[in-house]
């Protein structure tokens, strides 16, 4: 199962026609302490680089963009009562929510894990 | 205590302990013309341990003035200083300091600041976004026999929390002794060092000055004891959120009156009457509005339901009408929900009037609720 990274320092998960959405450890350990997840709902159309949910941090609200455009299928509700998953399990339990891949066009230009690790190094 | 974006486009200057925070782990941020640390191990766990223990936090950024009158003369300094705020200076006993503001001749809050009376001098400690104003305003006002000074080669820490006092006493015997907002000097180690027993957290603890160049080493003695661990700028705002302690530039501006911004106390019964001070009518005035219930608005605080916090700038609602806007706000570590700080119509200003913070669209129930939301914990004497 493939996984992206954007330059705003979210992750990607792609299999077949669904993809899972997450941000990276970097993004996590940047934002320091979240207290609140903002997700879009289920239905939602997220397009490609526009905000598709809201992290709050004990100091500010940084948006999340969707890497790619889809239909938002399902959310991360454990976030809800345990935002500080994205914190402690960023890139696996700290998930935020799935959507439908349209157009897989929209994943070339995202970074793979190597490229990634470098572009958030040198960040 | 406050940020000011005029001053973030310059290059920001560098702290006296600017090699210790780096060296230390902290993400440094440009803040109020310097760069300071924002956290070392993360904001909650730098909270909760001010709250349980002792923090040390870097506050150099601050200004730190003294004022004297011609041949020593502090009751002439104090008598001046005093046509320029509304706390009682000329009263204020050696050793004893106080929370004051400059105000405009409207009113308006110029900076907020405490005012200590050394027995030699009065010390003032301004906020570092507001001090080159503050100076400027000072030296304006104040006649040229009284001779102003800007201790730019001080340092200023803060060490705070339940154990600060036990800490600081096994380094510096006698400090335990000094109750709230009260101050003097001290030798540690052959250098004299300005102790005050005050801080911005809510906590007890200690304001202590020193000469830059040992700086680092009381910094490495205080961080040597393991009940102290180094806090940023992130915890000392959500302490001091807590605290309901208003932050320059965010819940204090020179827009707003010290009526309107519930610091009445900072008003000295006897100078509402004597008056004789810059913004004694407008002040005057709004105390007569406070009176007649007709103050147009208050600043509160405000408990939130959920998790989702209401920023500064989120409007505030009573159904459908706009009755505020939220000054500051954040999520209380401590009580584990989003707090705030709003300026409201008055008459919505009552302790546990239901309202509304909006947030992207979305209304957040909030409560009027007393401040401060953690009760203070000053020493006062045993």
């Amino acid at each position: 199962m493939p996984r992206y990274f954007t330059e705003e320092h979210e992750w990607i998960d792609v299999e077949g026609d669904s993809a899972t959405v997450g941000i990276t450890d970097y993004a996590q350990e940047q934002l320091g302490d979240i207290v609140f997840v903002e997700l879009p709902q289920v239905g939602v159309e997220v397009v490609k680089g526009k905000d598709a949910a809201v992290v709050e941090s004990v100091k500010a609200a940084s948006d999340v963009y969707a890497p790619i455009s889809g239909e938002v299928t399902e959310i991360n509700g454990a976030l809800e009562d345990d935002p500080a998953l994205v914190n402690s399990s960023p890139e696996d339990e700290g998930w935020f929510f799935r959507l439908t891949v349209g157009d897989k066009s929209e994943l070339e230009g995202l970074m793979d894990a190597a490229a990634y690790k470098a572009f958030a190094e040198s960040a | 205590m406050s940020d000011n974006n005029a001053i973030e486009d310059q290059r920001p200057e560098l702290l006296p302990l600017d090699a210790w925070h780096r060296a230390k782990g902290a993400r440094m941020v440009p803040f109020a013309g310097y760069e300071m640390p924002i956290q070392y191990d993360g904001i909650v766990a730098e909270h909760d341990w001010t709250r349980e223990s002792a923090s040390l936090f870097d506050v150099s950024h601050m200004g730190q003035l003294s004022l004297i009158g011609p041949d020593g003369d502090l009751e002439r300094a104090a008598r001046e200083l005093e046509k320029l705020l509304p706390g009682a200076v000329t009263s204020l006993t050696p050793g004893r300091m106080r929370y004051s503001l400059l105000l405009t001749e409207a009113g308006g809050v110029i900076d907020d600041l405490m005012i200590t009376n050394t027995g030699a001098q009065l010390t003032l400690v301004v906020n570092g976004a507001c001090k080159w104003d503050d100076i400027a305003h000072l030296r304006e006002h104040l006649p040229d026999e009284i001779t102003l000074t800007h201790y730019d080669d001080s340092a200023l820490l803060a060490l705070q929390g339940p154990k600060a006092a036990e800490v600081l006493d096994a380094l510096v015997p006698g400090v335990a002794a000094l109750t709230f907002m009260s101050a003097a000097a001290f030798d540690w180690e052959g250098t004299s060092m300005w102790v005050s027993r005050a801080g911005y957290t809510g906590e007890d603890g200690f304001e202590i000055s020193i000469h830059r160049s040992r700086v680092e080493e009381l910094a490495e003695a205080l961080t040597a004891d393991d009940r102290v661990r180094p806090a940023g700028l992130g915890a000392r705002d959500s302490l001091r959120l807590e605290a309901g302690l208003p932050l320059y530039g965010h819940d204090l501006d020179q827009d707003i009156d010290p009526v309107t911004a519930d610091l009445v106390f900072a008003l000295s019964k006897k100078r509402r009457e004597t008056g004789g001070y810059l913004g004694h009518s407008a002040i005057t005035a709004r105390l007569a509005d406070a009176g007649a219930n007709t103050l147009a608005q208050r600043r509160v605080g405000l408990l939130l339901d959920g998790r989702m916090p209401a920023r500064e700038g989120a409007e505030v609602f009573a159904g459908d009408r706009k009755v505020g806007r939220v000054s500051s706000g954040g999520f209380s570590p401590t009580l584990g929900r989003p707090i705030a700080m709003a300026y409201v119509e008055a008459a919505r200003a009552t302790e546990g009037t239901a309202l509304e913070c909006e947030v992207r669209g979305r209304r957040l129930p909030a409560t009027v609720s007393a401040m401060p939301f953690v009760p203070h914990r000053y020493f006062r004497g045993s």
